[in-house]
C-alpha cells in the first residue's frame, strides 16, 4: 500500500487511554482521570485481586478511508479492543471518539441506531444466523431496522454481487464453505453502508489459499467504497499486505504504531522485532531504498524508478550487468545499484536476531 | 484397629446379640413415630382450607379435556389418520409416513381407537401446558441468577422422586377422575423443557449474540430473533423429551383406573392374565411411544440441518393437507365406514394369541424355571433372608451343618486375612461385611449395623454432609416404621442395579468394539428407552409370572441401556492417538481395552452408573405392578386404597433411598476423581 502523501485525512475514529480490565468490580481501580494508583501499581493490584487486565492504556487514531491494522499474538487483546471500539464490551476506563463524538456516552438507543448505519462488524468464526439463507443473513440487519422489502433486496442484492456469490442466495450456511460463508459475513456487514468497517480476524480461519484470495478480494472492495477499518491479525504477511498503519500489541498494551515498513525497518523492541524477523525483507524494499552514491555512467546504465519492488529489481540487475541507475519520479537521479552494492545493503537489513546475544 | 474392623466387631456383636434383643433387627415400634397419621391430618386440614383452589383447577382442566377427548372421538378416523400421515410425511419422510398409516390402521383395526383416541387426548393437552410452564421457567433461570439456584434443585428432586409418587397428592388434592393423570403428566414432563430451555438460551455462541448486537438489534429483537432461533433445536429436543415423558406419565396414571384408555386395557388385561389382549394393547402403546418420539425427534433434526431441501414450502403443504382433510370430511359424512371404523373389520386376535403365548410358556418353562431358581436360591433369596435361612434340602440340596458354618467363615476369613496382607485393609472389611451380610441377610441384618455402615461410608466419600444427608434419609425409614420394606427396595433395587450396570456395561464395552454389534444395538436401545416403562413388564410377566423375580427381570429391561450407552460412548471418545500409541508398544487388542481403554473411560463409566441408579429406582416403583413387597408396593396400595400417608410415607421413603443412593454415587465419584488428581 503506498501512504497518502497529500494532507491527511481527516480522523474518522480515535482511542484514548482506553483500558478493559475483566472481573466484577473492575470499575474501583480507576477515577475520573485514570487508574487511582498510577498504571505500573494498579496493574499489581488488579492481578493481584484475580482481575484481568486486557486492554491497558491503548490510544491511535483511524483516519478516513485508511486500513488501520491491529496485530498481535493470541490473547494480547485484540479482540478486546476491536469490542470496546464497537461497546460490544464496555471499556473499563478511557475515550472513544467517532466523527469526534464521544461514543462511551451514548445512550442504548443512539448506540442501536449508530450500529444500524455507521458500524459494520465481520467476525473470525463467520458469526452466521444457521438458520437463515444467505439472502436472509445479509438482509437481517436490514429487516432489524424496519427497512422495506424492496430496498432490501435492492441492497442485499448489491452486495451480494460485490462478493461475488451471485446464484447462492437461498444456500443455508452449512451448505458452504468457509471461505464462502466469510464473503456472507461481509456482505452483511457492508449491508447497512457503514463508514466504520471492524474485521476481527476475518480471515485466520480459512485456508492459506483462499485466505490470499480472500485478502485480494477485500482490497478490490475497499478500492471501490473506502471505508475507515480497523483490521485484526495475528499475521504479519497479511498485515504487511493491507495495512496502511498498523499497531502492535503486547498483552493489552500497544508497543508500536507505524506503517509496515517503520516497523520492519525500525523495530520499537526485541518483541516488534520477533515478529518481523521472518519477514522476507526485500519484500518491502524498493529500488530507491539500494540506491547507493556512484559515478555517474548515466549513458551506459539502464534506468529503473525508485518504487520498483524488489523481484522487478533483481530481473533488471540480472539483465544489466553493469548495474542500474535510480531516478525519482520526477527523473531526478537518485543513485545507482549494482549486484555488489546491492548484497552489502541486504546484509545491513538482516536483524539481529532477538535470540542470539 | 482400623475403623474397618471395628465395623465389623460392631456388626459380629451385633448379630449375635440380635438373637436375645429382637429390636436390634426389628425397630421398636414404640420408637415410631405416627408420621402417616400426621401426613393424613395435615392433608385433611390443608383440603379443608384449599379445597375450592384445586376444585378449581380442576375444574379448569376438566372441560378442555373432555373437549378435546370427544373432539378426537368425533372427528372421523379417516381424518385423523390423514393428518398424522401428513405430519409425519413432513417430520420423516415417506417411510415414516407409511409407518404410522399402518400403526394406526392397526390400532383401529384391533378395536382400540376409542382407548387409543382417549390417552392421546391427555397428551395433547399436557404437551402443551408442560412446554409454556417449562419455558416460562427455564426462561426465568436463564435471566436470573436467583431463580436459577431455586430451580436447579428442584430439578434435581423431580428427577429423583420415582414418578409413581407423584400420582398420590394429586390424587387427593384433585380428587379421582383422568383430570389427576393430565396434572400428573404436566408436572413430570415439564422439568424436561426447563433443562433443555435453560441448556438452549444458555449455549447460544456469544459470537453469535455480538453479530446481532453489531446488526442493530434491540434486547427483544436479539432474544426472539437470534437467541431463541439460534437455541431451537434444543428446544425441540426439549419437546420430543417432554412429548415422551408426558405419555409415559399418562399410561402410568391410567393404573389409578375408571379411565377408558390404553394403559388401563394393558393392565386390566394383564391382571386377568389374558396375555393376548395386553400384548395387542401393549403394541398399540410401544406404536404411540414410537410415532410421538420420531414425529418430535424429526421437528428436531429438521431444525438442526438446515438445508436448502427442495420441499414443499410450508404454506403450500398446509395448504394441501387442509384440503385433503377437507375432502376427507366430505367423504365421511357420505360413507360412514369413512367416519366411524365399521365393527365387522375388527378382527381380535387375542385368544390364538393367548393359545400361541400358552404354548410357547409350556415350552420354555423347564429352561426359564432353572433360571429362575437357580437365581432365587443362590443370588435372591441370600441377600433377601441370608444363607442362614435359605440353605436346606429343598433349595441348596443338603442340610446346612456345624462344619458348614465354620467353612463359610474361613472362606471369608482366608479372603480378608489375604487382602489384608496385600495392603488393602478397606476391602478386607468389606470383604467380612458382605459374608455377615449373605449370612444374615437384609432383612435379618440389625437395622445399627446397617446405619454405621452407611455412616461411615458416607463420612469416608463425602464428609460430615454426607453423613447429615444419610443420618436425615436412614432416621426417616427408621422413624416412621418403613425400615423392613426399604430393605426390600434396597434388595431388589441394588440387584438389579448392580446386574443393569454390570450387563449394560458389557454390552457397550462390547459395541464400542463390535460395529455390527453397535448398530444392531441401537434401535433395541431406543426402543428400550422410548417406551413407556409399563409396556416391558408385560413379556415378562407372562414368561415368569408375577414375583420379585420378574421385577427384576423388568428393571434390568430398562436400566441396562444408560450403562450401555455412556460404556459404548465412554470407550469411543478415548483419544485415539492415545490407542495408537498402546497399539504401537505392541499390546493386544484385549490388553489396549483393559489397561488403555477401560481405565480411561471410567468417569463416563460412573456417570452410566449414576444413571443407572435413577433409572433403576424409578422402574422400581413401576415394578410394584407384579407383586413385589417393598415401599414400592406400599405406594401402590396407599393410592388404591386411597390412604394418603402410607402411600406418601412410603413414596418420601423411595426418595430418600433414591436420593442417598444418587448422593452416595456423585460423593463417590468426587472421590475418586480428587484421588487421581493427586496421584
Ligand atoms: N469475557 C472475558 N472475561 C475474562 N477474561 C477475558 C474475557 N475475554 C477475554 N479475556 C481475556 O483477555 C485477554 C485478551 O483476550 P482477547 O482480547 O480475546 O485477545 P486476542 O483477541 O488478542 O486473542 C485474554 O487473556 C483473555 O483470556
Ligand atoms: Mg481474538
Amino acid at each position: 500500500m503506498t501512504t497518502r502523501d497529500n494532507a491527511p485525512a481527516a480522523i474518522k475514529l480515535s482511542a484514548r487511554h482506553l483500558w478493559k480490565v475483566y472481573g466484577p468490580g473492575a470499575d474501583g481501580f480507576f477515577d475520573s482521570t485514570g487508574p487511582r494508583l498510577g498504571a505500573e501499581q494498579s496493574l499489581r493490584e488488579m492481578r493481584a485481586h484475580g482481575h484481568m487486565p486486557a486492554v491497558i492504556d491503548v490510544s491511535f487514531d483511524v483516519r478516513e478511508g485508511e486500513i488501520f491494522v491491529i496485530m498481535g499474538l493470541s490473547g494480547s487483546g485484540k479482540s478486546t479492543v476491536i469490542r470496546c471500539l464497537s461497546r460490544l464490551v464496555e471499556p473499563t476506563h478511557g475515550e472513544v471518539k467517532l466523527d469526534g463524538e464521544d461514543l462511551l456516552g451514548k445512550s442504548t438507543a443512539e448506540l442501536i441506531e449508530i450500529r444500524r448505519h455507521k458500524m459494520g462488524m465481520v467476525f473470525q468464526n463467520f458469526s452466521l444466523l444457521p438458520h437463515l439463507t444467505v439472502f436472509e443473513n445479509v438482509a437481517f440487519p436490514l429487516k432489524l431496522q424496519g427497512l422495506g422489502l424492496k430496498d432490501r433486496r435492492r441492497r442485499v442484492e448489491h452486495v451480494i454481487a460485490l462478493v461475488g456469490l451471485e446464484g447462492r442466495e437461498s444456500s443455508f450456511p452449512d451448505e458452504l464453505s468457509g471461505g464462502q460463508q466469510q464473503r456472507v459475513g461481509i456482505a452483511r456487514s457492508l449491508a447497512v453502508e457503514p463508514d466504520v468497517w471492524l474485521l476481527d480476524e476475518p480471515f485466520s480461519a480459512l485456508d492459506p489459499l483462499i485466505r490470499r484470495q480472500m485478502q485480494d478480494e477485500f482490497l478490490r472492495i475497499q478500492n471501490t467504497l473506502k471505508k475507515s477499518i480497523v483490521f485484526i491479525t495475528h499475521d504479519f504477511l497479511e498485515a504487511l499486505r493491507i495495512a496502511d498503519r498498523m499497531a502492535i500489541m503486547r498483552d493489552g498494551r500497544i508497543v508500536q504504531i507505524g506503517t509496515p515498513r517503520e516497523l520492519l525497518l525500525n523495530p520499537a523492541d526485541a518483541y516488534v522485532a520477533e515478529f518481523t524477523c521472518d519477514v522476507p525483507r526485500s519484500r518491502l524494499l524498493t529500488a530507491g531504498d539500494f540506491a547507493v552514491a556512484g559515478p555517474a555512467q548515466a549513458a551506459s546504465m539502464a534506468t529503473v524508478a525508485g518504487e520498483t519492488g524488489f523481484d522487478r529489481l533483481v530481473e533488471q540487475l540480472a539483465r544489466n550487468p553493469d548495474g542500474l541507475q535510480v531516478n525519482d519520479r520526477h527523473g531526478a537521479r537518485l543513485g545507482i545499484i549494482t549486484a555488489a552494492s546491492m548484497v552489502q545493503t541486504l546484509a545491513s537489513f538482516t536483524p539481529v536476531s532477538p535470540h542470539a546475544s | 484397629m482400623p475403623a474397618g474392623m471395628l465395623l465389623v466387631a460392631f456388626a459380629l456383636v451385633c448379630v449375635l446379640l440380635s438373637a436375645r434383643y429382637p429390636w436390634l433387627v426389628r425397630f421398636p415400634a414404640a420408637a415410631e413415630l405416627p408420621v402417616a397419621a400426621a401426613f393424613n391430618m395435615a392433608l385433611s386440614a390443608f383440603e379443608a382450607r384449599t379445597e375450592s383452589a384445586f376444585k378449581l383447577v380442576s375444574r379448569l382442566l376438566t372441560s378442555p379435556m373432555s373437549m378435546v377427548r370427544t373432539a378426537l372421538q368425533l372427528t372421523p378416523w379417516s381424518m385423523v389418520v390423514l393428518g398424522f400421515v401428513a405430519m409425519a410425511w413432513r417430520a420423516g419422510g415417506i417411510g415414516f409416513a407409511a409407518f404410522v398409516g399402518a400403526s394406526l390402521l392397526y390400532v383401529l383395526g384391533i378395536g382400540l381407537w376409542e382407548q387409543t383416541m382417549n390417552s392421546l387426548a391427555l397428551v395433547i393437552l399436557s404437551v402443551p401446558i408442560s412446554i409454556i410452564i417449562g419455558f416460562g421457567i427455564g426462561y426465568l433461570a436463564f435471566a436470573s441468577k436467583r431463580a436459577e439456584r431455586l430451580t436447579n434443585p428442584l430439578l434435581d428432586i423431580l428427577q429423583t422422586v420415582p414418578a409413581f409418587a407423584y400420582l398420590l397428592p394429586l390424587l387427593l388434592l384433585f380428587g379421582f377422575g383422568p383430570v389427576v393423570g393430565l396434572i400428573a403428566s404436566i408436572v413430570f414432563a415439564f422439568p424436561a423443557m426447563v433443562r433443555n430451555t435453560m441448556l438452549g438460551l444458555r449455549n447460544v455462541p456469544s459470537d453469535i449474540l455480538e453479530a446481532g448486537e453489531m446488526a442493530g438489534a434491540t434486547g427483544r429483537q436479539l432474544f426472539w430473533q437470534v437467541r431463541i432461533p439460534s437455541a431451537r433445536y434444543q428446544l425441540l429436543v426439549g419437546v420430543n423429551q417432554t412429548t415422551m415423558a408426558a405419555l409415559s406419565m399418562v399410561i402410568i396414571a391410567s393404573i389409578i383406573g375408571g379411565t377408558n384408555d390404553i394403559g388401563w386395557t394393558v393392565l386390566s388385561a394383564m391382571r386377568k392374565a389374558d396375555f393376548g389382549s395386553s400384548i395387542l394393547a401393549g403394541i398399540v402403546i410401544a406404536l404411540l411411544a414410537m410415532i410421538l418420539d420420531r414425529l418430535t425427534a424429526g421437528f428436531a433434526t429438521r431444525a438442526k440441518t438446515h438445508r436448502s431441501q427442495k420441499d414443499i414450502p410450508f404454506r403450500a403443504f398446509a395448504a394441501l393437507v387442509a384440503a385433503g382433510l377437507m375432502v376427507m370430511y366430505g367423504a365421511s359424512t357420505r360413507f360412514d365406514q369413512l367416519a366411524a371404523w365399521p365393527a365387522d373389520w375388527i378382527a381380535d386376535p387375542s385368544e390364538s394369541l393367548n393359545r400361541g403365548i400358552e404354548a410357547l410358556v409350556l415350552f420354555t418353562r423347564p429352561v426359564l424355571d432353572a433360571v429362575k431358581t437357580g437365581m432365587l436360591f443362590f443370588v435372591m433369596l441370600p441377600l433377601k433372608i441370608g444363607l442362614q435361612k435359605v440353605v436346606g434340602p429343598a433349595s441348596w440340596g443338603f442340610q446346612p451343618g456345624i462344619w458348614h458354618v465354620v467353612g463359610y467363615v474361613a472362606l471369608a476369613v482366608s479372603a480378608a486375612s489375604f487382602a489384608l496382607l496385600k495392603g488393602r485393609d478397606v476391602a478386607a472389611s468389606a470383604i467380612l461385611l458382605v459374608a455377615i451380610l449373605f449370612y444374615v441377610g437384609l432383612t435379618g441384618l440389625p437395622w445399627p449395623v446397617m446405619v454405621a455402615v452407611v455412616l461411615a461410608l458416607g463420612y469416608r466419600l463425602g464428609g460430615l454432609r454426607l453423613v447429615a444427608i444419610s443420618g436425615f434419609a436412614l432416621g426417616f425409614l427408621l422413624l416412621t416404621g418403613s425400615w423392613q420394606k426399604a430393605m426390600l427396595s434396597v434388595y431388589l433395587g441394588s440387584l438389579a442395579v448392580i446386574l443393569s450396570f454390570a450387563i449394560g456395561s458389557a454390552l457397550g464395552v462390547l459395541a464400542s468394539e463390535n460395529e455390527t454389534f453397535s448398530r444392531l444395538m441401537r434401535p433395541v436401545n431406543d426402543t428400550m428407552q422410548t417406551m413407556p416403562q409399563f409396556v416391558l413388564l408385560i413379556p415378562v410377566v407372562m414368561l415368569f409370572a408375577i414375583g420379585d423375580f420378574t421385577a427384576l427381570i423388568a428393571i434390568i429391561f430398562y436400566a441396562y441401556v444408560p450403562a450401555f450407552r455412556y460404556a459404548e460412548a465412554g470407550l469411543r471418545q478415548v483419544d485415539g492417538r492415545v490407542v495408537e500409541a498402546a497399539t504401537s508398544l505392541g499390546t493386544t487388542r484385549l490388553q489396549r481395552l483393559v489397561h488403555v481403554k477401560l481405565p480411561l473411560a471410567i468417569p463416563n463409566l460412573m456417570l452410566g452408573l449414576n444413571q443407572t441408579i435413577v433409572y433403576g429406582i424409578g422402574m422400581l416403583v413401576i415394578a410394584a405392578l407384579v407383586g413385589t413387597s417393598d415401599l414400592g408396593q406400599e405406594v401402590y396400595i396407599g393410592l388404591s386404597a386411597g390412604n394418603f400417608g402410607q402411600g406418601m410415607v412410603a413414596g418420601l421413603g423411595m426418595a430418600a433411598i433414591a436420593m442417598l443412593a444418587d448422593s452416595f454415587c456423585k460423593a463417590w465419584q468426587r472421590h475418586y476423581r480428587t484421588r487421581i488428581r493427586n496421584g
